[in-house]
Parts: structure tokens; C-alpha cells; sequence
């Protein structure tokens, strides 16, 4: 658990009758996960002390969430967490975001990160104002603060029932030291934390109200779209523009860039005075390409050299156990798999898209980023400024899954707007979206597993082949070791098996073709193969698949918890109709255990995914309805992925485009779905991610269950 | 470029645009209703979708010459946060949204299916909703809040006008 010091506050003075603010924040460590995993300037790091929650003596109270909200629920998790140890209601405060500034600490949404990194501080944030606020009160009533209490934005006086506003105490408050540590509420008495709770930001999404990026209009702005190689990584040989210039309100055609981290190229971009003729004009433009790299791109080719580095010694994680090279020779039954999944795009609903003014000695953005913080730093740095001339507002983001993380797209508007002197939009298409990626990397495993005489497992192998995120995108040097991002969901943290040789290894295939983080990352391929394996094994040794996890999973209780939940919620131990079978996976990840149990059937139109029950153990909650709704997010994101259309690189281009060619779930696609969470009184873990995982898996392990046939290669066949 | 004439959500407007222009674009740029979303340009994934005389139109692929003169509505004329249609007090009852982004072209869809069948089962949801694309996967929900309108609209048949969602279920 992460925990802040609370030594500082800031008064701020503004105009007019709201002349008292209180406004009072918290440190960040410097060193939390996420901002390891994103690269930014030191000096905008969370090393100062901020302002999260604004009081003025109107009574306003503004909480300010520091999580981009993508769908995964923080524009109510986050000020849920200070609301309730400030003593207020969701309905008392008003919300607003972040603005990337280093005083606000990491404000990445990603790594399932919000509520389990921000549970400790939040809260903090909020018990020390309300402390504050009742020393202030206690101090006008002359009496001692042990016979004050807060309740809805009031501070009472037991004996008496006299009360005061926070708004009336806020100036008193504001001059008090602030408590280095405040007294945090028991969760016996949470009124909102753990309780299924409406989101305030679902009214403006059924009503068309609310602000994304793609929404954000500025006086003069130009509308931009962007040509971009479709071998993705081009340079302009030369390019006519002239009957672009042609289309009425086309202003500017100009040669730009996409800043990829592991790349810069070329693109020709069209600026205009509405979209529509910004896209008009880029169907006229006339492009010669010399696409770089042209031949080495391909992902049949990079399937191909997966598939070779198969049959090297990979190099080994940290946590291994045994030696698994002796018990797999010694073992009475050796069993070998290798799964492959392909190359997948993040396809949000809302392309990306930015709108950026370069002005003389500053630029603003207004984009759905992940993380405002990080866009400060990359925007400053690729435009040679200084952090605190780039302002930065976030706005609602149309689902992101991790794409909106990569920032090429704030650059490529950056860039337009510093040459046309102007505000610039920039929005991509769906094809521009579909056919550029970055994408989630392919990965090869490659399981080796040993059975003794006994029925034991003895030895399990679990060897990883992938592009490295850590290496493409964050210039990490892994030659000659394994990427200690690449285990997620399976490494030795995530998966303690008890399996007295266990080995994990890894291996590097290299590419071009740009990836990214996608919704769970390395979990969402490597658990695939992984839990597949163990009912392979299961299978092997004459055991039920559940009896064996059961057994490997021994030593660790809230595993077992899941495993014994999902298999009475489901019906597991009950016999189903011919026709019919089950299948389970479970994993970690982000600090959450999930498991699925799969219900299939066979009809006359092929196979049918009638239900799955998922338990989600994500230790204390904030709002389980919104654990729920997520859980179900990623059963839908997950089955896609494993559904669906891989992305494919051939013949110089990515093969999809669009829905049509690249087709998610829909509506009349969905299984049955029910979630049902533990209730622990554990750290809390993530949400948005730890869903998706196990969602393959046990849906292969059911399609086997159903047809004997063990399904090793995405798309799953539904045959 | 030509003068066109729209009427959305019972306001006239006059917008000089490329007559092939989608009506998606004339929405949210030139009359300046944002609710009204792009998601693919070609009819795929249902963000866009408006009504055109009450029935549901894919408006990033219907130019505005076609549509001229003609009533259209857009999210915003279905209801506000203060005044809600029935539809979206089942989507906040339901909690829904996630991100949001593809709703508006969700609640437009669910709206004229109930129009068209005031009591629709699963499979009649399904087959009317499933141009509506969500990447979120709030596919459940959207069924769920469907039937939950559809009752309430039987039983009050007027929109209902409460702000708080009761998550009892």
C-alpha cells in the first residue's frame, strides 16, 4: 500500500466573494509503478504537494480526479475516495480533472492503476480537511473537537446540535496546520466506498453532454487530416497537392510528421476549414512513397521468426524454482504445447484525436490522453519547451484500452498547428485508426509440462516469444535477458503454482510493425496459452481441470476462494446435457484474481457461448456495480480478441480497415454474463484490466471440453 | 457549396456546406450539436445514428442534400439532464455507460425500436441493435435498460423526470 505525507497547503486568493479557498493536496512517491512505466521529465514527476480539494466560502467543494476516465469509472472512484473521509456527498461536490501538472503527482490512467495506487492518499487527502474543518468549528464553539463530528458539508456540535457549513468554516480552516496523520474512517462505517453507487457522469453520456476530444471546438481552428505511408513507416518522395487546394474551404496542404517513439516518418497532411473537406482534400492528394523497411514488414513473416526462436534456450525470469530441465526428463508423462496469438488493435469507438494551438511561447491541448502529465513531457520535449508552457486539459476519452497513451497523435497536431499558425484538429479516421496501429504484439508460448507416476505435476515450462513494448517504445536495452514486463498473469508473482519445477523464459522477436500496451498487455496473450496448458495437464493426468488447479493453487487461499466460488456460482461439479460443456481459466493480474467458467453448446448453427460466470477477487472495493460492469467489459473485449480477425500485415499494408473487415462483438453475439465479487478486506486491486485474461482461455478450454479438439491459434473456431 | 436547409430537433438552420457532405459532419460542425458521434464513416459501428422522420439513419454516410427539409433528431432532442426521456432514465438506472462515446447512437437505436415494438423481446433487441457497436461491451446493459424502459413507458407513458438511479437489482 502506497502512503503520502500530507505537509504542506496552498492558500489561493481569487477575486470576488469566493475570496477564501481552501485547498489542500498530497505528495506522491516519485517512484510508483506508473510512473516507471511512463517516461517523463524528472522535473514533472509528483514530487511536489498539490490542491485536490477546493472549498471556497460559497460552499463549493470541487474534487479534482487526477485519472483520466476511459470508461473504466474514475471521474467517480477517485472522488468517491476523498468524499468519503471529507464527510460529503456525490451530489455536494463538483468534479474536474487534472491538468498533467507534476504538483498532481502520476495521472496515467493504465496498469489498472487508479484505485489501488490512490486508495491510501485520496482518503488522507479528504480526512485531513475534515479534520481541519472541525478544529475550525470546535474553535468558534470554544470547545474540544471530540465533541465534533462531520456529516454532509457540516460540522456539528454533539451536545448542543449546533452546526456550521464547511463553507463557513473554510476561511478559519485554511489557517490551521494541517494533520501529518489524519485519522482514516474504519470500513465498518464507509457510507459510500464498497457500495454500488451511480456514476455522475453517466446523465451527460445518455444526453449527448459530455465533452471528448473529438468534441472540443476552438474559434479559428483548422480541421486536419493526414496521409499517412500505408507501409506505415514512409518517407515523401514527393507529393501534389494542387487539386487538394482545390476542394472549397482545403486552406493548406503540407509535408508533416508522425513521432512514433521508435520512429519519425513522413506523412503529407490536409488542413481545412471543416473535416469533411479536410477528408475530401486528402482523397485528391497525389503522394509518391519510398516505404522504409517495406519487406521486412509482415506478420506472417514475423509469426514465421517466432516460430524458429522457438528452438533456442530462452532466458529465464526472476522466480523460477527447481530444475525443471531435470524433473521434465524425469517425469513419467511429458506433454508440449505452443499457442500463438496474433497482432490486435486497440479500435476504441472514439478515433484519436487532438486539438493543439502553438502559440508564440506556449501550446494547449485539448485531447482524450491517458495521462496529461506524460503528455506535458513528450509535447515539451518534442517541441523544444519548457514543461510549464504546454497546457494540457483532458477530456472525456472514448474508450482508449492503452492506445491513448501513445502520443503520436498530439504531436501530429502539434506540428500542424505550429505551421499554420494556427489551432489545429486533428482526428483520425477509423482506417487511419485500424491500418497504423500502434498494436497489441503478437506472442508465441511454448509449454513443456512433466507428470510423475502419481498424476503429479512436477514440472511446468513456460517459455514466452514476443516483441518487447518495454524495448520498441521505451528504449529499454533486454538483450540477452528476459523483459520483466513480458510474465504478467503468469510469472511467479502473478501465478503462484505449486509446482516444484517451474520454469519461466523468455526470448525477443523482433519487429517494426509499432505495438503497444493493450488492455491487460502481456496477461492478455500470455494466459492463454498458460491456462490452456494446465487443463492439457489436467487432462494428462487423468485429473478434472478445477481439482487440479485446486491443487496447485493450495497455498494460496484467495485463489482457492475464487476457484471454489466460480465453480458453486457456475454449477461446475453438476453434469450438463450432451451437448453441452464447461470450461474454466483463472488468473492474476494488477493485483486482482479473476476467474470465468464458460458454458458451451452445440446447435444447429455451429457453437453457442450461452453463459459465463466470472468471480473477480479485487480485495476492498469502491463500487461494485462498477467492478461488475467492467468484468463484463472485458469478457466482450476479450472474446473479440479471440474471435475475431487478427490484424495482418502483408503485401505492404494492414489488411483491415474497418469494422466490416476487422468486426468486434455485438449485441447479438454476447454470452450470458453474471460477475460476482469477493468480499475481503484486502488492498485493493485493479479493475479495469483483470477481467480479460482468463476470458480465452477458459473459453478454449470449454470448446475443448465440448469437442475434443484443443484449440492452440486465435481466431477460436466456434465449430 | 450550397445553401441547405435542416431542421433539427424542431430548429431551422441554414448551414453552407458541400452538399455531399455527410449529415454527420453538418450536425456536429456546422449546427454545433456534439452529442452526435464519428466512429467509422461507413455505416459499421451505429455511433452516428440519428433519426430522419423519427426512423434511425446512419448520418456519417447520408450526404445533406438527401436529407434537406426533412425532421431530424439527434440525442439532443431526445431529452436533457433535467428533462430525460424514459430511455435514458433506464440507461443511468442501468448505469450503462462506460465510456460513453457510442450511446448517444445506442439510445437513438433503442428509442425507435421501441417505437416500433413497445414491448420487444431479447431477440428483437438484438436484431435491432446490433448495428450499434460498443466497445465497452455494455451490450448486457443495453438490453437490460431497454426492457426497463419499455416498462416504464407502459406504465407512466410519460418521460419521467428524476435524476437519481436506484441500483437495486
Amino acid at each position: 500500500m502506497k502512503t503520502s505525507a500530507i505537509n504542506r497547503r496552498n492558500f489561493l486568493k481569487t477575486g470576488g466573494s469566493a475570496s477564501v479557498l481552501l485547498a489542500l493536496g498530497f505528495s506522491v512517491p516519485a517512484h510508483s509503478e506508473e510512473v516507471l512505466l511512463h517516461k517523463i521529465p524528472q522535473n514533472t514527476l509528483g514530487l511536489e504537494f498539490s490542491p485536490y480539494i477546493l472549498i471556497d466560502d460559497t460552499g463549493k467543494i470541487t474534487i479534482l480526479n487526477p485519472r483520466p476516465d476511459m470508461g473504466q469509472g474514475t471521474y467517480q472512484s477517485m472522488p468517491a475516495l476523498v468524499a468519503e473521509e471529507l464527510e460529503v456527498s456525490m451530489d455536494q461536490i463538483h468534479i474536474s480533472q487534472t491538468n498533467g501538472q507534476g504538483k498532481y503527482g502520476s495521472q496515467l490512467s493504465g496498469g489498472s492503476s487508479s484505485v489501488r495506487t490512490r486508495w491510501m492518499p485520496m482518503r488522507k487527502a479528504g480526512a485531513a480537511v475534515k479534520e481541519m474543518l472541525i478544529q475550525a468549528a470546535a474553535n468558534k464553539w470554544q470547545v474540544s473537537s471530540e465533541e465534533c463530528y462531520a456529516k454532509e458539508a457540516r460540522v456539528f456540535h454533539k451536545p448542543s446540535g449546533k452546526s456550521f457549513t464547511y463553507a463557513e468554516l473554510v476561511g478559519d480552516a485554511s489557517k490551521l496546520d494541517v494533520p501529518k496523520n489524519p485519522k482514516l474512517k474504519d470500513p465498518k462505517d464507509f457510507k459510500l466506498l464498497g457500495k454500488s453507487m451511480p456514476k455522475p457522469d453517466v446523465p451527460l453520456k445518455v444526453t449527448g453532454t459530455a465533452e471528448f476530444g473529438i468534441d472540443v471546438d476552438l474559434p479559428g481552428m483548422l480541421y486536419a487530416s493526414i496521409e499517412r505511408c500505408p507501409a506505415i513507416h514512409g518517407k515523401v518522395v514527393s507529393f501534389d497537392g494542387a487539386a487538394a487546394l482545390k476542394v472549397p474551404s482545403v486552406k493548406n496542404v503540407l509535408k508533416a510528421e508522425r513521432a512514433m517513439p521508435h520512429k519519425t516518418v513522413e506523412t503529407v497532411a490536409v488542413l481545412a476549414t471543416s473535416y469533411w473537406a479536410a477528408l475530401q482534400g486528402r482523397k485528391k492528394l497525389k503522394i509518391k512513397w519510398a516505404a522504409v523497411d517495406n519487406n521486412t514488414l509482415s506478420t506472417e513473416k514475423f509469426s514465421a521468426q517466432m516460430h524458429e526462436l522457438a528452438k533456442q534456450e530462452g532466458h529465464d525470469f526472476e522466480g523460477n524454482q527447481g530444475d525443471f530441465a531435470k524433473a521434465y526428463g524425469e517425469a513419467a508423462k511429458k506433454i508440449q504445447a505452443t499457442y500463438e496469438t496474433p497482432f490486435a488493435a486497440h479500435a476504441a469507438m472514439e478515433p484519436v484525436n487532438a486539438t493543439v494551438w502553438v502559440k508564440d511561447d506556449s501550446v494547449e491541448i485539448w485531447a482524450p490522453v491517458q495521462g496529461p502529465d506524460g503528455t506535458i513531457g513528450e509535447l515539451s520535449q518534442y517541441l523544444g519547451l519548457k514543461p510549464e508552457q504546454v497546457k494540457v486539459n483532458v477530456t472525456f476519452l472514448g474508450g482508449a484500452f492503452g492506445r491513448k497513451a501513445y502520443l503520436d497523435f498530439v504531436k501530429e497536431a502539434a506540428y500542424l498547428s505550429k505551421q499554420a499558425k494556427a489551432p489545429v484538429k486533428l482526428i483520425w479516421t477509423r482506417e487511419d485508426d485500424m491500418t497504423q496501429g500502434p498494436y497489441r504484439p503478437a506472442m508465441l508460448s511454448v509449454l513443456e509440462g512433466g507428470i510423475d507416476a502419481n498424476g503429479k505435476v512436477t514440472a511446468l515450462h513456460h517459455k514466452i516469444i514476443s516483441e518487447s513494448i518495454q524495448k520498441q517504445v521505451f528504449k529499454a536495452n533486454i538483450t540477452g535477458k528476459a523483459d520483466g514486463w513480458a510474465e504478467e498473469g503468469v510469472g511467479a508473482k502473478d501465478s503462484p503454482m505449486a509446482i516444484p519445477n517451474i520454469r519461466r523464459s523468455y526470448l525477443n522477436a523482433s519487429t517494426d510493425l509499432p505495438i503497444l500496451w493493450w488492455r491487460s498487455v502481456y496477461a492478455s496473450t500470455n494466459v492463454f496459452g498458460h491456462e490452456s496448458f494446465v487443463d492439457e495437464l489436467a487432462h494428462a493426468a487423468g485429473k478434472d481441470p478445477l481439482d487440479l488447479r485446486l491443487e496447485l493453487f493450495k497455498d494460496s487461499p484467495r485463489f482457492v476462494k475464487v476457484l471454489e466460488t466460480v465453480a458453486e456460482k457456475s454449477g461446475y461439479r453438476e453434469k450438463l446435457p450432451a451437448g453441452k460443456a464447461r470450461g474454466l481459466a483463472i488468473a492474476r493480474s494488477f493485483s486482482t484474481i479473476c476467474a470465468h467458467v464458460f458454458t458451451v453448446a452445440k446447435t444447429a448453427d455451429g457453437i453457442k457461448i450461452e453463459k459465463v460466470v466470472s468471480v473477480i477477487d479485487c480485495g476492498m472495493t469502491v463500487n461494485p456495480d462498477n467492478i461488475k460492469a467492467q468484468t463484463e467489459s472485458n469478457l466482450v473485449y476479450g472474446l473479440t480478441a479471440a474471435l475475431k480477425s487478427p490484424i495482418v500485415f502483408a503485401d505492404g499494408a494492414v489488411q483491415q480497415s474497418n469494422f466490416h473487415n476487422y468486426p468486434v462483438l455485438r449485441i447479438n453475439e454476447i454470452p450470458q454474463m453474471e460477475v460476482h465479487i469477493i468480499e475481503n478486506q484486502e488492498a485493493p486491486g485493479g479493475v479495469g484490466e483483470p477481467g480479460l485474461p482468463p476470458v480465452a482461455p477458459a473459453l478454449a478450454n470449454a470448446l475443448f471440453n465440448l469437442t475434443g479438439k484443443r484449440q492452440r491459434k486465435f481466431p477460436l473456431e466456434l465449430v | 457549396m450550397a445553401q441547405t436547409k435542416l431542421t433539427v430537433n424542431g430548429k431551422a438552420y441554414t448551414v453552407d456546406v458541400d452538399p455531399e457532405m455527410p449529415l454527420l459532419w453538418a450536425i456536429r460542425d456546422f449546427v454545433g450539436l456534439k452529442g452526435t458521434k464519428f466512429g467509422c464513416g461507413m455505416a459499421q459501428c451505429g455511433a452516428c445514428t440519428v433519426h430522419l422522420n423519427g426512423t434511425p439513419i446512419r448520418s456519417c454516410s447520408t450526404p445533406v442534400s438527401v436529407v434537406k427539409g426533412q425532421k431530424i433528431t439527434t440525442i439532443e432532442g431526445i431529452g436533457t439532464p433535467d428533462h430525460l426521456h424514459a430511455v435514458q432514465q433506464a440507461w443511468i438506472d442501468e448505469q450503462v455507460t462506460q465510456c460513453g462515446y457510442c450511446q448517444s447512437g445506442q439510445i437513438m437505436s433503442a428509442v425507435a425500436l421501441l417505437k416500433e415494438k413497445p414491448k420487444p423481446t431479447d431477440e428483437d433487441i438484438d436484431l435491432y441493435m446490433q448495428g450499434n457497436i460498443c466497445r465497452c461491451g455494455t451490450y448486457q446493459r443495453v438490453r437490460k435498460a431497454i426492457h426497463r424502459a419499455a416498462e416504464s413507458v407502459q406504465n407512466t407513458s410519460a418521460p419521467t423526470g428524476k435524476k437519481t438511479a436506484s441500483l437495486e437489482r
